[in-house]
């Protein structure tokens, strides 16, 4: 019993000697952390995405309180975070903008796009099936479904479907970018989350070769860009692109392309109504409605017809006696 | 006290035992430390203190604490938690009067913990017999050679960057390769005796 103890006791004593010295060291040798510091830590999101080209919140709330950073860089954090952090430092900042949202340009899953091999090996990834002639698909724009862009995504925002392709929970995104600087096929990108009308492709291959590897592929024929009444679509490269700044999203573009490449996520459904009390004929919203919806002769009362608009909302822009209005409900499909 | 006795334990310390070169004990810092000189010399400096503090530290408590309640099994442990707790009150120190070395240093002061270069100069004091002083001197000794080994290394490093390195080579492998071959050049002192 005593040989216990006593190795017991000198072991403790030691351990304990030690323990005092250290608190003691620790309460004479105290650093002084800027208190900024810890309070913007508090307020940012705390996922450590790396956005803001810090190394992590911890990093970024140091530069603020110490190196005087923009207090903008946080995306993920938004508005709030930047408006919290001003409070914090005694600065204002501009919180006004949309918010920003990763898109995967393609639609081409398992029933629309053919695989050219079986990708059987043991480390299944996009930039691993890159070096297998670009990828298995027949498509070699399309996103390969193996999930580099979900294993990078901070907040688990992207999924693939069913079908094998990526697709992203825009409520979730924080417009970090990781998963459009990781996909080796470059189809994510980052558009805002207003913008409801897309081209979900991003094949530059001429209009044949284009739909042989995909059935809902973009053609390239231009359809889109003679149908769109103020010039945001342009065809390059065999590939059409929508200019966000001038889109009003009337949506005609994605109902003439003969293949369903552009889609409209737009849960609104927008009609215009004449204001018979206001109108007075002059017919200027007839002619400017790209799918003539409006009917009614010179000087006589308007009409739209219901089924043919579209929402594109141009007739209410071009009114000068304000006598459309736009009727706004939910899609419930 | 024998002078003489003391300059070949110096001797001895510094490039015949070498801890880095003849004996193969802390690598870690010395590869992870020696990419510039400014930051050696400090890790060495560091190192020094706590070596030669825990030496003595250690000595004592073996020798009043351990030897005579026939406890040298305890040796181990014991040394360990003498170390750690050293090492810790160093990196308060240093974070409190040279923010800069503590940043330069970074993870490796830390790292001084589980060096085996201290725990090993306090067990081969023990293990040679030698009394306060002695222990004392080797222990210092064994830090200057450390700072030596590092220094040297980081001089090399610090001139390999502007060197024509083979794409497979560059970075950490260049640097083992040439610690080798430091290796190789103190084994010159090897079988000396002063």
């Amino acid at each position: 019993m005593g040989a216990i103890i006593i190795p017991i006791l000198i072991l403790g004593g030691v351990g304990l000697v030690m323990g005092l010295f250290l608190a003691f060291a620790s309460k004479k040798f105290e650093v002084e952390v800027n208190p900024n510091v810890e309070k913007i830590m508090e307020v940012l999101p705390g996922i450590n995405c790396g956005a803001c080209g810090f190394p992590g919140c911890a990093g970024y709330a140091e530069a603020i309180a110490l190196e005087g950073a923009e207090i903008t860089a946080c995306a993920p954090g938004g508005g709030s975070v930047v408006e919290a952090i001003g409070g914090i430092m005694g600065m204002t900042a501009d919180t006004s903008g949309e918010k920003i949202v990763a898109r995967v340009a393609c639609q081409g899953d398992k029933t629309r796009v053919e695989k050219l091999y079986d990708f059987d090996v043991e480390l299944k990834s996009c930039a691993t099936a890159m070096l297998y002639f670009g990828g298995d698909k027949s498509c070699w724009h399309s996103c390969l479904g193996y999930g580099d862009c979900a294993g990078v995504c901070p907040v688990d925002a992207i999924e693939i479907t069913e079908g094998g392709i990526a697709k992203v929970d825009e409520d979730k995104c924080v417009s970090c970018g990781k998963c459009a600087s990781e996909c080796p096929k470059r189809v994510i990108n980052m558009v805002p989350q207003s913008q409801k009308v897309t081209v979900c492709c991003s094949s530059r291959e001429k209009g044949a070769v284009a739909r042989k590897n995909c059935s809902v592929a973009c053609i390239g024929c231009g359809i889109c860009q003679r149908a769109c009444p103020v010039d945001a679509v342009h065809v390059k490269n065999n590939l059409a692109k929508i200019d966000v700044e001038k889109c009003i999203e009337c949506g005609l573009c994605a109902i003439k392309c003969p293949t369903k490449a552009i889609t409209n996520t737009s849960r609104e459904i927008k009609k215009a109504e004449v204001i018979e009390e206001k109108c007075i004929g002059c017919t200027a919203c007839g002619r400017v409605c790209p799918v003539d919806a409006i009917e009614g002769a010179v000087k006589e009362k308007h009409k739209v017809i219901e089924e043919k608009c579209i929402g594109c909302q141009l007739c209410y822009d071009k009114c000068k006696f304000n006598a459309i209005k736009i009727n706004v409900t939910e899609k419930t499909d | 006290m024998d002078l003489g006795n003391l300059i070949s334990i110096v001797i001895g310390a510094i490039f015949i035992n070498n801890f880095v070169f003849a004996k193969f004990l802390g690598i870690c810092p010395f590869m992870g430390v020696s990419k510039k000189v400014e930051s050696s010399i400090g890790m060495g400096m560091a190192v020094a203190f706590v070596m030669t503090l825990a030496s003595a530290i250690t000595w004592l408590v073996y020798n009043f604490l351990l030897e005579p309640f026939g406890l040298q099994y305890l040796q181990t442990i014991m040394f360990i938690l003498i170390i750690a707790s050293l090492v810790q009150f160093v990196e308060m120190a240093i974070q409190k009067t040279s923010p800069n070395l503590y940043k330069a240093l970074g993870v490796f002061l830390p790292l001084i913990t589980t060096n085996c270069a201290v725990l090993g100069v306090a067990i081969l004091n023990i293990q040679e017999g030698f009394n306060f002083i002695e222990t004392i001197i080797n222990s210092f000794a064994v830090a200057v050679g450390f700072t030596l080994a590092l220094v040297l290394l980081a001089g090399i490093r610090e001139r390999l960057e502007y060197a024509d390195v083979p794409r497979p080579f560059q970075g950490v492998p260049i640097a083992f390769v040439s610690a080798g071959l430091l290796a190789m050049a103190f084994m010159g002192f090897a079988g000396m005796q002063i």
